[in-house]
């Protein structure tokens, strides 16, 4: 059985990155805290995806503050929507493969 | 990658889209209970305005200004009374699911259903004013109605078929004017006692 790893974006490898993704694919934005409360992560854990994300240009992010409280909002970039499909695309080849 | 891991890792992929974009802890018993709510307040009001005559006659004004204060005053406590329930149940529910009930959904939630609800709620605060009573049933149910279709893209998609209903309530009420409280009555009281008991049965058992 032959499967294409190339296929697969290295970026989303990673768990907690692919839920991300997800969930800036089906919002305009979200936020730190909400994310965080969301996947169930730790705010280190939850920050080093998103640096990792933001490297690869497939999040926009935007720092602002409300009062004195930063409040940092994340939205997916047209890159990284693009890529998020080619993922999800790649797994159902996959599929497709394993049930020939 | 076995084809379980490519599986489970799509559902739980499906699972957060539509978890981060919808809030579900709405509860179906609330339904119910505002339903109920405003059967009583509907009756109440029918007793004040009918008195003992019986019967649903055409009536074009209310003439006494004391019975209209005292029916407003009903409509206010019958708000106020199944919002509040609402939200207790709301909390209590998604404090079951383990799930934040104040996140960005719910908060989108609000606020889209905010505009058109104070929008109407506004307007018919002036068509009252203006002494233009015929209009406010219709515009109760039209109002809300819209509220719900905009919300329900935040939340469970059977909210979208409740607000259509309550919208061609709202238009029927307005094409038979003096039958107010006969829509009114089937738009808030029994709708809402339908709609709670399917959503209870299908998404709480």
């Amino acid at each position: 059985m032959k499967i294409s790893l190339e296929q697969f974006d290295k970026a989303f490898e990673n768990r907690i990155r692919l839920q991300v993704m997800s969930v800036l694919v089906a919002n305009d934005s979200y936020d730190f805290n909400s994310l965080k409360e969301l996947l169930n992560v730790t705010d280190g854990n939850l920050a080093s995806h998103l640096k990792a994300l933001e490297k690869e240009s497939y999040i926009i992010v935007n720092k602002s503050f409300i009062g004195r409280k930063p409040n940092t909002q994340y939205s997916a970039s047209p890159a990284g929507r693009e890529a998020f499909k080619k993922h999800l695309q790649a797994l159902e080849n996959l599929i497709r493969q394993q049930k020939q | 990658m076995k084809e379980e891991d490519i599986y489970s890792e799509l559902s739980s992929i499906r699972n957060l889209m539509e978890r981060s974009s919808k809030f579900i802890s709405l509860s179906g018993l609330s339904g119910v209970l505002a339903g109920i709510y405003a059967l009583i307040g509907a009756y109440v009001g029918y007793k004040l305005v009918y008195k003992d005559n019986g019967g649903l006659m055409f009536r074009d004004s209310y003439i006494d200004l004391n019975i209209l204060w005292q029916l407003f005053l009903i409509a206010a406590i019958v708000l106020v009374l199944s919002l509040s329930t609402g939200i207790w149940l709301t909390i209590r529910q998604a404090r079951k699911r383990n799930e934040n009930y104040w996140n960005p959904v719910s908060k989108r939630l609000l606020m889209t259903m905010t505009i058109p609800l104070v929008t109407g709620g506004l307007l018919i605060l002036i068509l009252m004013s203006r002494g233009y009573f015929g209009v406010i049933s219709s515009s109760c149910l039209i109002f809300y109605g819209l509220a719900l279709v905009a919300g329900s893209q935040y939340t469970l998609s059977d909210v979208k078929w409740l607000g259509l209903c309550e919208i061609v309530l709202g238009l029927m009420a307005a094409a038979f004017p003096g039958y107010g409280i006969v829509f009114w009555t089937i738009g808030f009281g029994a709708l809402h006692i339908l709609y709670g008991t399917v959503m209870h049965f299908k998404y709480n058992q």
